[in-house]
């Protein structure tokens, strides 16, 4: 049993918290946010160079050999500054598929540009209709020749006016929800039928609704053995959430600490307001959800690797436990700063709005507390 | 960064497991610690685990620890949970054995430590007062220095197990007239033998005795028996505090006791159906476990800050508050499992050798005066208040 980095991995994160403080502070963000493309690809570039985006990957496939705890590190240091760009779809779910599934041919394409920074990929899961199952899929993949031609729907797909490459899921055969007939296919964004309409999402980064319109793909795009994709987009997702936690923590760490000081220099009735015990217990409780938050991050990180029971339900338990503890966090931060929590000028805001967020994503607090009843009923 | 166990861990797992089989004594076993149980099961594990060399595990090797590593404590919890084992009490081994070995002189380390350690010394607690719980600096109770004895004169309570007890450790005002309150107490150990102490039982809502008021009427305690300085009692005291708080989480009973209400709970049915197959019961025992999950991590963390050399800081506040929550919560779901037959107030019914069918499931028997009884679990050990307010101070620097 050991909670400790190696020095590898202290030197990454101390890299990355610098690049981070120095060249992501708030002001600078929200104007990357607020500007047209809406992220800033010198500093995806910067994270290519600093070898960021290959550390998940072995070293055959171009990358160093690191794993989920690299992510986890780097998607804390991602969440204390907020940071937009997409981390998670690009090297933790695209190139997941390739790492897991990918033939030699695919790996060297794809994980080669993500390693290099030359290539962003959205990873086109979730339809109107379909909530959080995986399964419930409207779109289609229809054999044609040697390749596949798509049709469907697919929403609220994160990052995707800045990717070149798309992974979309569509079922191959079977019925809506049935877990056999579905596949994952990596579609270039600029392929005939792909038609996006982007927007920002209230967390300051970006979407798009994706349109597939008989767009034809050749049979290299499918990842993986056709109609039986199902367990590797629960492997996969399972690693995004655990990123996605670690970049919780990261979040709210700095809102409990943006709280606490701000309880510092707040004055009321004469006094500052972190001198009245009802705001300070309020603010160790905040202490308490993070520091839990922390230990399920922890958890799910490491149990990535276990068997499919072990690993669903520690990944269900830690999305469940830190959705709780988001909105605990992010509600009480606003609630102490007062009035001023409520202006957009005020960082803690946006941190508030991201905690938020983390809650949808890849299935909410019931989604994952119903999969971790199932999986704890053979018990 | 890895949650395994290294091959030696689990070799030690398996030598402790399998002497646990082998010795744990079958008259002690069943449903964990109650107050109407005979003392002498209440110490017969210890009295094992002395012979042993087990019985103090964290204390440092010269003065009869195991020498063992955080991890290894923590997998010797886990395995005697396995068996709802009652492990020595508190008193001796987790307080005042740590307060004299680091804090008293050579003789008292000599006279106290060995029956500490073999559980031939019952020891109890003489802390809280009546009008000092919380704000324990408050207390009155006064021992006056009259020649080479100290003269004992006050009222302690929720004294635990006094009734058993062969020895004490008081917190007395030695200088009435100190600056502030925390100043002038001291740190005193008596013989519950001496003339002067009467230890009267107090009934709890549970319908069990574990908690006593205890008189002193001046008892006469020689000097020698006062732990360190004069008037620094506090110190210790607190130091005292922080060790009971870092085994307070109680992780490896609590998961045993989820395991055990999903048993009930696939015994008990509703709708035709085991109660655990409900979603909104499933839902709560659900979110339990996961709690506990991240308790135990949690608690698996301090450890390791342990092994690197950090005593138990101010982080052991939040492993006694939520440590207690579940306990709270697991006592309160398992009542709620039983069903109709959390009712009956089953102390006062006498079917013991008797010809009479024994009301209700056994698992039923417990349940409410357990759930009673852990009510106290947020209030003692410093109340769960006040650890938030030791993390204010300590940890967020209000």
């Amino acid at each position: 049993m050991d909670f400790n980095f190696t020095d590898e991995q202290t030197m990454v994160r101390d890299s990355l918290s610098r690049l981070v403080r120095e060249n992501y502070d708030f002001e600078t963000r929200r104007a990357a946010i607020e500007s047209k493309s809406g992220w800033r690809p010198e500093i995806w570039a910067q994270l290519a160079e600093l070898g960021l985006l290959g550390m998940p990957f072995a070293e055959a496939d171009g990358g160093f050999a690191g794993g989920a705890i690299d992510s986890m590190i780097v998607m804390e240091e991602f969440g204390q500054g907020l940071v937009v760009e997409p981390y998670v779809p690009t090297v933790v779910c695209a190139g997941g598929f390739f790492k897991h599934a990918g033939t030699d041919a695919q790996k060297a394409e794809h994980i080669g540009g993500i390693v290099d920074g030359s290539r962003v990929y959205a990873f086109a899961h979730a339809e109107p209709r379909g909530r959080y199952d995986f399964a419930d899929l409207e779109t289609t993949a229809k054999g044609d020749g040697d390749g596949y031609v798509l049709n469907g729907h697919k929403a609220v797909v994160i990052a995707a006016p800045w990717a070149s490459h798309l992974i979309v899921t569509a079922r191959t055969s079977g019925d809506r929800r049935d877990r056999d007939g579905v596949s994952i296919f990596v579609v270039e964004k600029s392929a005939d039928g792909v038609v996006t309409r982007d927007y920002p999402t209230v967390d300051g980064r970006r979407a798009s609704e994706v349109y597939l319109e008989n767009v034809a793909v050749s049979a290299d795009a499918l990842i993986g053995e056709e109609g039986k994709a199902l367990p590797l987009i629960e492997l996969v997702t399972d690693e995004a959430i655990a990123a996605l936690c670690a970049e919780a923590c990261g979040a709210m760490k700095v809102a409990h600490a943006m709280t606490v000081e701000y309880s510092r220099q707040r004055k009321q009735f004469g006094t500052p307001i972190g001198k009245f015990q009802v705001l300070q217990h309020r603010m160790v409780d905040m202490f308490t959800e993070y520091e839990q938050s922390v230990s399920m991050t922890y958890l799910a990180t490491l149990k990535l690797g276990e068997g499919e029971t072990e690993r669903k339900e520690a990944v269900s338990a830690a999305k469940v436990r830190i959705g709780q503890a988001a909105h605990h966090i992010g509600q009480e931060a606003i609630q102490i700063h007062g009035g001023m929590g409520m202006t957009d000028e005020l960082a803690i805001g946006h941190y508030f709005k991201r905690l938020t967020i983390f809650d949808s994503e890849f299935g909410n607090i019931d989604h994952h507390m119903k999969r971790h009843i199932a999986l704890s009923a053979d018990r | 960064m890895n949650l395994e166990f290294s091959p030696e861990e689990v070799a030690f797992r398996d030598e402790v497991r399998a002497f646990i089989d082998a010795n744990y004594p079958k008259q002690a076993s069943g449903s964990g610690l109650r107050d109407d149980m005979p003392p002498e099961d209440l110490t017969a594990w210890h009295k094992i685990l002395g012979e042993k060399g087990w019985s103090t595990p964290a204390w440092p090797t010269e003065y009869g620890g195991t020498g063992w590593t955080p991890t290894q404590r923590y997998i010797w919890s886990e395995e005697n949970a396995r068996v709802n084992a009652i492990m020595p009490l508190p008193f001796g081994v987790s307080m005042v054995g740590p307060v004299i070995y680091t804090f008293g002189s050579d003789a008292q380390k000599e006279e106290h430590l060995p029956g500490i350690r073999s559980g031939d010394v019952w020891w109890c607690q003489g802390y809280s007062e009546p009008g000092a719980g919380s704000d324990l600096a408050s207390l009155q109770t006064t021992a006056v220095r009259d020649g080479d004895h100290y003269v004992i004169n006050g009222q302690k309570t929720w004294t635990t197990l006094a009734q058993h007890a062969d020895w004490g450790f008081f917190l007395c005002r030695t200088d009435p007239d100190a600056a502030k309150p925390q100043e002038g107490i001291s740190f005193i150990l008596v013989d519950m033998k001496t003339p002067g102490i009467e230890v009267r039982p107090i009934k709890l809502i549970d319908g069990g005795y574990e908690v006593n008021e205890t008189w002193l009427t001046d008892v006469r305690v020689p000097v020698e028996n006062r732990v360190g300085e004069e008037n620094k009692g506090w110190t210790y005291a607190k130091f005292l505090l922080a060790h009971e708080r870092s085994g307070i989480a109680g992780v490896a009973r609590s998961k045993r006791g989820v395991e055990q209400l999903r048993d009930i709970a696939k015994s008990e049915t509703l709708d035709g159906e085991p109660l655990i197959s409900d979603f909104d019961f499933a839902r709560k025992v659900s979110q339990l476990e996961i709690d506990l999950a991240a308790l135990e991590i949690t608690e698996l963390r301090t450890l390791a800050g342990e092994q690197a050399g950090k005593g138990p800081g101010p982080e052991s506040s939040i492993l006694k508050i939520k440590g207690t929550e579940i306990q709270q919560r697991l006592t309160e779901l398992t009542l709620e499992a039983v069903g109709h037959y959390g009712t009956p107030y089953y102390q006062s019914i006498a079917d013991a050798g008797s010809n009479e069918y024994p009301i209700g499931p056994d698992y039923a028997r417990h349940s409410a005066a357990t759930y009673f009884n852990m009510r106290k679990t947020s209030i003692y050990g410093g109340s769960n208040e006040i650890q938030r307010n030791i993390i204010t101070k300590m940890i967020l620097g209000l």
